[in-house]
Formats: C-alpha cells, sequence, structure tokens
C-alpha cells in the first residue's frame, strides 16, 4: 500500500476513533519498497490541502524517510512553469516542482509491504501482508 | 449555444441522460436537453461549443458519438425545409473538402437504390469536394428513428459529425480478458458507466468499500481518478482466493489488474476491513465552525453485497460473547491462522452505514454511487435511503426478469447546504434481529422466489384472458366471417 494511504487510516477500534492519539497509526517493522510512477500533478494539488501534515512528518520520520519541511508547501511551489505550449500562452503542460517530485516520491512511490501498523492508543497492531494491511478486529474488540 | 444530436445506444436507457449530464459536471460544461426520450437512441442537446461536445463524448459509454445538428423534421420535406433555415451558413465551409455522406435507421432499412435516392436528396447543400468513404474530413449521416415495425421514420435528422464516444473502453476492460475477476464482478460497460456518473475524474481520490476484485477502483482509474479499496474479505485482495476463471494457474491479484490496464500508478492500494468497523478517518459531518472538515474522498463507488451470491456479514459475533470465549480471542487472535468471528448483517443498516460514511468522508460536491437490488413487486420508486448530508441525483434502473437492480448516486452537500433541523431528525433505530432472513427484506423475497410478484402476474393473466374471453362472447361470428 502506498504512504498515502496511512493519511487517511487510524485505529478501527470505535473507541479509539475519539482519541487523537489513533491517528495516525505507527508502522512497526516495516519492509519498504519504491515503485515507480508517473508524477500526477493534478492529483497532488487536489490533495494537498487535505493531507494531514504534521501525522505525515511523523510517519516520515519514523519511516527513516527524508525529513519532510515543517510547513505543508503552498499550492503553487507545485509548479515550475509551464512546458513549450503549442501556440497561445497557456498552452503548455505545467512542469512539477522539486518539492512536487518529492511529495510524490513519500506518498506515491514508497510502499509499505511488510509490517505492522500500531494504534497509539491502545496498542493494536494491524499486521501488514503483501502490501495488504489487515484491519479486521478479533472477536473480543468488536 | 448551437445544438448537437447525440447517438446513444440502445440499452441500459435510464443510465444514458445521468451520464451525458454527469461528463457534462465533469468537463465544466453547461448542457441542456432539448429532446429526449426512453425509446429513443437520439437526443439533441445544446452545448457552448464544438469543444464541450467533444469533451463530454470521449468519455461517454452508452454512446456511440456526437454530431452538430443541421436539420430535423418529422418527415423529409420538414428536415429540407428546416437545414435550408437552420444551417444554410454552414454549407460553404465544405464546399471542396473530401467528405462522406451516410445513413443510420434505427428500427428500419432501406435498400442501397433507397439510400442513394435520400442522399442524392440533399444535393443543393453543393458539396463538390470528393467523396471518402475512407478517413473523410467532414462525414454527414441522416438518422431515420422508425416505430417499431414501422414502414416510414417517425423522427429524422442531418448531422455533422463531430466526435465518436469513449465506448471502445467497454472492449478493453472486457470482463472475458481480465486476468482476476471472480463471480460477482459488475460487467465492463456499468462500471465505467457508474464511474463517469460518480465524476471520477484526473486529481481525483476514489473508495470502493466492497471492491472484491477491483472493477469499479479499475474502471475509475481509467478515467484518471486515484483509487484505494478494501474488502471484508482479503482473499479476494490478495487473490489467494483463486478465480472464477476455469483453469487459470499461478496467482492473480487485484495489484495484477491494475497493471494490466497500465494504471498501477493510479492505485493506492487495499486493505481489509468491515464497513461498520472502518480504519478510515470518520470526520465529523459538520464542520461546527472549525475550519475544515477534514473530509478527504471525491467519490464513493460501491456494490454492495446483497447477501444472495455473497453473505452480508461484518465483524463481530452471534450472540454476546462469553467471559471464556472473549479470553479465547484475546489469547489466539495474533495467531496466524485465527479467523474473526462475523455476523449477519441487516440490508438496510448497511446501505445507511454507507450513507453515513459518504457523510463524513466525501468533500463537498463528492458523489457516492451505490448500487441495490430492488424486487420488482416493490414501488420502483420506493425506499430510497436518505441522509440529510447527501441529496440524490439520479435513479438508473436495469431490470431483470423478477428483480431490478437500481444505481443511486448521491452528491455531498455543501456546509452551508445542509438542513440542520434534518440532521436532527435523522436518528433512526436500525432493524433489529438474528437471523440473515429476517435482516434482509430483499434476500428473504430472492429465496421465497417473489411469490407476490407472480402471483400479481397471473392475477394480472387471467384478467386479461378474462376479458379476451368477455369480448370474443359480445361479437361472435367474427371469426367465421375471416374464414
Amino acid at each position: 500500500m502506498k504512504l498515502l494511504t496511512l493519511n487517511f487510516l487510524t485505529c478501527a477500534i470505535k473507541s479509539c476513533k475519539t482519541s487523537p492519539a489513533s491517528f495516525p497509526l505507527h508502522p512497526r517493522d516495516a519492509e519498504l519498497e519504491i515503485v515507480e510512477a508517473d508524477v500526477n500533478l493534478a492529483f497532488l494539488q487536489n490533495i494537498l490541502p487535505r493531507l494531514m501534515w504534521a501525522e505525515l512528518r511523523t510517519i516520515a520520520s519514523e519511516l527513516g524517510l527524508p525529513t519532510l519541511p515543517e510547513d505543508i508547501p503552498e499550492r503553487e511551489a507545485l509548479v515550475e512553469g509551464r512546458g513549450e505550449g503549442e501556440g497561445e500562452g497557456e498552452g503548455g503542460e505545467q512542469i512539477p516542482s522539486q518539492t512536487a517530485k518529492d511529495l510524490h516520491r513519500v506518498l506515491l512511490e514508497t510502499c509499505i509491504q511488510e509490517g505492522k501498523l500500531v494504534c497509539g492508543n491502545c496498542g493494536h497492531e494491524y499486521a501488514v501482508k503483501e502490501g495488504v494491511a489487515n484491519f479486521l478486529l478479533p472477536g473480543h474488540l468488536v | 449555444m448551437p445544438d448537437y444530436l447525440i447517438r446513444l445506444v440502445q440499452m441500459h436507457e435510464s443510465f444514458r441522460k445521468a451520464e451525458i449530464q454527469a461528463l457534462a459536471e465533469v468537463a465544466g460544461v453547461e448542457i441542456k436537453v432539448v429532446e429526449y426520450h426512453e425509446d429513443s437512441p437520439y437526443c439533441t442537446v445544446r452545448l457552448p461549443s464544438e469543444s464541450a461536445a467533444t469533451a463530454i463524448m470521449t468519455r461517454t459509454i452508452l454512446a456511440h458519438g456526437i454530431h452538430e445538428l443541421w436539420g430535423r423534421g418529422q418527415n423529409y420535406e420538414e428536415l429540407h425545409h428546416s437545414v435550408k433555415n437552420d444551417s444554410s451558413s454552414l454549407w460553404s465551409r465544405y464546399h471542396l473538402t473530401p467528405f462522406r455522406f451516410t445513413l443510420d435507421s434505427f428500427r428500419g432499412a432501406r435498400t442501397p437504390a433507397e439510400q442513394r435516392t435520400i442522399i442524392e436528396s440533399f444535393s443543393y447543400l453543393d458539396f463538390q469536394g470528393p467523396i471518402r468513404m475512407k478517413d473523410p474530413e467532414v462525414s454527414f449521416r441522416v438518422f431515420e428513428h422508425y416505430d417499431d415495425k414501422a414502414t416510414a421514420p417517425k423522427r429524422l435528422y442531418l448531422g455533422r459529425f463531430v466526435a465518436s464516444s469513449g465506448r471502445h473502453a467497454m472492449t478493453a476492460y472486457d470482463l472475458k480478458k481480465r486476468h482476476y475477476i471472480s463471480t460477482t464482478s459488475m460487467d465492463a460497460e456499468l462500471a465505467l458507466v457508474t464511474a463517469n456518473i460518480a465524476l471520477a475524474a484526473p486529481g481525483k481520490l476514489f473508495y470502493d468499500p466492497f471492491m472484491g476484485t477491483g472493477g469499479f477502483p479499475i474502471a475509475s482509474a481509467h478515467f484518471g481518478a486515484v483509487v484505494c479499496g478494501s474488502d471484508i474479505d482479503g482473499r479476494s485482495i490478495r487473490g489467494t482466493g483463486g478465480s472464477s476463471r476455469k483453469g487459470q494457474v499461478g496467482k492473480r491479484d487485484v495489484a495484477g489488474n491494475f497493471k494490466q490496464y497500465g494504471t498501477e500508478g493510479s492505485y493506492l492500494g487495499a486493505f481489509v476491513s468491515d464497513l461498520t468497523n472502518t480504519p478510515l478517518r470518520v470526520p465529523a459531518p459538520s464542520s461546527e465552525g472549525h475550519g475544515r472538515r477534514g473530509a478527504y474522498l471525491d467519490g464513493i463507488i460501491c456494490d454492495p453485497p446483497y447477501g444472495i451470491r455473497e453473505g452480508l456479514k461484518v465483524l463481530g459475533s452471534r450472540e454476546e460473547l462469553g467471559d471464556v470465549e472473549r479470553a479465547t480471542h484475546r489469547d489466539r487472535h495474533k495467531e496466524p491462522s485465527y479467523i474473526p468471528p462475523k455476523r449477519p448483517y441487516s440490508f438496510i443498516a448497511m446501505l445507511d452505514d454507507i450513507l453515513a460514511f459518504a457523510a463524513s468522508a466525501l468533500v463537498a460536491n463528492g458523489r457516492l454511487s451505490m448500487w441495490m437490488p430492488t424486487a420488482n413487486d416493490e414501488d420502483i420508486e420506493l425506499f430510497i435511503p436518505t441522509n440529510p448530508y447527501l441529496e440524490i441525483v439520479s435513479v438508473c434502473v436495469q431490470p431483470f426478469n423478477k428483480w431490478s437492480r437500481r444505481l443511486l448516486t448521491y452528491r455531498r452537500l455543501g456546509d452551508e447546504e445542509v438542513d440542520k433541523e434534518q440532521v436532527e431528525i435523522a436518528r433512526k433505530e436500525y432493524e433489529k434481529g438474528v437471523k440473515a432472513d429476517d435482516l434482509n427484506i430483499f434476500r428473504r423475497k430472492y429465496f421465497e422466489g417473489f411469490k407476490e410478484y407472480e402471483r400479481l402476474r397471473q392475477e394480472a393473466l387471467i384478467s386479461e384472458e378474462t376479458a379476451i374471453r368477455k369480448e370474443k362472447v359480445k361479437r361472435p361470428g367474427i371469426s367465421e366471417i375471416e374464414k
């Protein structure tokens, strides 16, 4: 699963949802894999304002990834300029900036293949196998 | 604004208009449907420009193409009159262009000689360019719409071809050629239509909580959305449960399907979870002045389990667990062979849960497109689940023999549009029960063989027969005269 997914996932236990400590889930013994993909600038621009930035930084540092800037980048910072336009001024495609490429690397190319995701509130561990996390709760926790 | 003629397909009728209107919204184009009938494959619309028409049509699944409308009428006299009146200013543009002129008859047929006569009756257009049946620069077409078994057409149109549809995607995504599918995979055509109606588009994030082998996320990714999904059955995602393909060997999984279509970059991944205990963030649906709500999804598409071909189960146990059992679960749940207990669940409650989740996770104007079954003896407009934060946009019906399934599409209202009183009223009790049949009205009817429907049909047949008999009694001797 790509790392961006962790920005939407919390503990599945209902009583944990209200606790701030249940988000983000903390990766443990994680095996990472980089799966290269084309930079999707439109998506980065759309998803940027929805990111929980502080939590994303926490996860990145826990995984030992390069430190993300303290403040969330501005939407404009994702674009470097326009490519060779065919004809009129607005014609060219937007070129992603280094900021966009870095963000793309972390969110959409870094995948967790194996490991555990741990709730900071109750300590429950969710296993990740073959890139698929299992959030089914055992009988005594439903 | 000029008029355009859309050549629709004559199937999945109730989905066609919803798809076109959704695609106009995706393209950010104002559309006015001038003429549309369920029994006609010809629909005329008003659009601001030819590029708007192209933008809509290239993604449409339930159409063949769009044409600039040059004239219309009930018969050829009217059509010629209309062409001369409305489009004479356009003729000279194509005076010397290589062109093609063809005829499209719906529910009718013309002999080649008749076709030639019809086409030649348009000679006043004065096209002097060479005729090119292959790769012409401009293509004209006369459309004839016949009533069933009629000898003469009832509606006629002349159009200049603008753009063909995105219907070819149906072939590319055909289930027969997909590496990994299951018994309940949605056919490619309707999965793509669903993604269109839910406004899947580049830059957007889509989620399917009952993904199975990933049919809807795959369709949404085709239109450029970034997608993720979940399912209570991890085997369907990881692919260890096998596939319904006969003789298939080797591991197939959802990720493999994305690779097959070259959209693996748009696939965030999947996780095993149950919607009633979702691990996804569930932000409060109303912002209460906290600024942003924390919503993150642009679209949710799903075909929830109906409880017939696949069980409708959620996490939990049928009976309250005793202390010993709880202790066993606590001690054993980390073992690899541990399987969490599941219990049957109410279909209605499930629908309400989906709506509640959509109300939380969807951004303003985000869409939820959800399939649900109905027995045909229920009023078709009856029972559309509601949520105060969601507004129904379209209801499309796919009828089968004794049941139908409907695609319900909702729009997440902006916070300022939500009726606060409705939010208060909306607290309701879910059905309570333990056995699957008590929980699911549709499932019960299905296995009772739709008795009510059969009874109504029988009654209708009997009353028809008696009516015919009475008719015969009233008019004796007719058959003798005919003889």
